[in-house]
């Protein structure tokens, strides 16, 4: 079974690590990763931007395009794409046609700080 | 982390929406700092022990108003103190309170807050160290050591910033949508001054005052959190970030500048720079231009470009045209000629700048890049004369010896080979 672990946390206290601090987590991380990339088992890892820079598209019709991060608490989060895009516009054009696909409820889009493609065999 | 520092953390976070409702409640910044201040003794006391609140915002608000309110009436009364418990029991009531802070009042109460620091009477400096000092939460000490003055002088300038805030009348009254966004552009304005009163610091100081350009960024991403379709918001947090992701590179070991141009682009910080361009894709939509865009933008193309010759100058100088119908001004003219001389040549930016001089007379980076530009064309005799008057009108050592730097190569230069230089 594959299992997705998300990550949730504070964005300020993350926000205000020094780059020191921040590069000291990651090492830390880095170890873990490492232990299950050699085992085969880590697929793609990212790391969001912050908040502020998230768009969400409610699915609804026509579809509405709002600034900001998915703020529902009625929705839950049943998963997610990794999209490789030019800008922002495109991202929400691919959003749009899944939406298309399958009307009702959100798409949060986020820019990708940081990414890994990791190796899973299929 | 240590058992406390999360402590301090959420205190942090929550301070300009608690003392922003404090100061609604009461309308006097006075008893909203104090008030806020015990709430945080109680605070220190209670949360280790019981855990943080689900909103520590709202635990605060709520103390905060509590603990003043028994003040009130013990002074008016002589009553004696009510039991500590009693005032720090809050239970359900923390919920119903979280409620009702929901989203409608908080987003107003942090804004008023940033406002009543812009106050136009409030010369800029004051208005910097008042809004850090309140909004930030900063101690004293700490604007004092930023600022490069002594503690003293510190504190008699935010006392007699409050005084006159005090003074004013303090709308309280939510705001309609007009106001709201004059609020919102002088906020912003401030926060722009905070950050640069940390951007402008020179080599020897840029340590020291690195930490207002990071609350700059912290208080810009806050607004852009309460007013999150705001394209010109998103515009000042991505300039600032783009700016401030260059922090590493601007001064070398000794504290001199190091230009654009000459920066070690590898100690950019990547992760700035990300957010920042993924802010102003965000703006773009809007398509409702402004100078923070306009300006992040223009500092966009600088962080794109891996190698200073694949700047795309022609974009840059398109940029600053836009920027100087906006917000007119021989600055912005003076810093589109430097694009113009990547694009069309020296000789072009030297006429454009030309018709600039009596209004920049006194105006330090005029001499220095006109200097340049005369350099560039190996008008040496005319460029020694515009870099004795930049150093004449430097502000800092480091912006002196960066002019000296090039006198001196006038020097060496000054032989056959100074025509040569037009070429480069």
């Amino acid at each position: 079974m594959m299992y997705a672990i998300l990550c949730y946390h504070d964005e300020d206290t993350v926000g205000s690590w020094t780059k020191e601090q921040d590069a000291a987590v990651m090492k830390k991380l880095a170890v873990v990763q490492d232990k299950l990339t050699n085992q085969g088992r880590l697929g793609p890892v990212a790391r969001l931007l912050p908040t502020t820079a998230a768009t969400t598209l409610r699915k609804d019709d026509p579809p509405l395009v709002l600034d900001g991060p998915f703020a529902e608490t009625k929705e839950q989060l049943l998963g997610f794409y990794l999209v490789d895009c030019k800008n922002l516009d495109e991202a929400l054009d691919v959003a749009r046609d899944l939406g298309a696909a399958n009307p009702g409820g959100a798409y949060e889009i986020r820019p990708v700080g940081m990414f890994t493609p990791g190796r899973v065999p299929a | 982390m240590t058992d406390t520092a999360w402590i301090d953390t959420a205190l942090t976070s929550a301070r300009p929406q608690a003392v922003g409702a404090l100061l609604r409640y009461f309308r006097n910044l006075d008893t909203a700092e104090e008030a806020y201040q015990n709430a945080c003794l109680r605070a220190l006391k209670s949360w280790p022990q019981n855990g943080p609140p689900r909103d520590p915002a709202a635990w605060l608000i709520m103390v905060g108003r509590n603990v003043a309110i028994d003040d009130i009436r013990r002074t008016r009364k002589q009553e004696a103190l009510p039991e500590d418990e009693a005032i720090s029991d809050l239970g359900d009531a923390e919920d119903a309170l979280a409620e009702r802070l929901d989203g409608s009042h908080y987003r107003d109460d942090i804004l008023r807050l940033l406002f009543i620091c812009c106050h136009p009477e409030l010369p800029a400096t004051q208005q910097i160290a008042l809004a850090l000092r309140i909004v930030s939460g900063l101690t004293v000490k700490q604007i004092a050591r930023a600022f490069l003055v002594s503690e003293a002088a510190m504190e008699q300038r935010i006392t007699r910033a409050k005084a006159r805030v005090a003074e004013a009348s303090v709308p309280f009254e939510t705001p309609g949508a007009v106001e709201r966004s004059e609020r919102l552009a002088a906020v912003a304005a401030m926060i722009y001054l905070i950050f640069n009163e940390g951007y402008s610091a020179s080599g020897d100081t840029a340590e020291i005052r690195a930490p207002l350009c990071e609350e700059a960024i912290r208080l810009a991403r806050l607004l852009l959190r309460l007013f999150q379709s705001e394209p010109e918001i998103m515009g000042l947090t991505a300039l600032l970030l783009l700016q401030h992701a260059r922090a590493a590179a601007r001064f070398d070991a000794g504290g001199a500048v190091i230009l654009l141009d000459d920066q070690d682009r590898t100690l950019w910080n990547q992760a700035m720079i990300s957010e920042g361009l993924a802010l102003i894709d965000k703006a773009m939509r809007h398509h409702r231009s402004g100078p923070y865009q306009i300006q992040a933008a223009i500092s966009a193309l600088h962080a794109r470009a891996d190698k200073p010759e694949n700047t795309d100058w022609t974009q840059i100088d398109l940029l600053y045209g836009a920027l100087e119908v906006m917000q007119p001004s021989p600055v912005v003219t003076l810093n589109r000629a430097v694009a113009v001389s990547k694009v069309r040549g020296a000789e072009a930016a030297l006429d454009m700048i030309e018709p600039l001089e009596q209004r920049l007379s006194n105006y330090f980076h005029y001499f220095g890049v006109r200097g340049a530009f005369l350099m560039q064309l190996g008008r040496n005799d005319e460029a020694r004369v515009a870099f004795d008057r930049a150093i004449s009108l430097a502000n800092t050592s480091a912006e002196a010896a960066h002019i000296r730097m090039h006198l001196d190569r006038l020097m060496r230069d000054s032989q056959p080979r100074a025509t040569t230089a037009s070429k480069k």
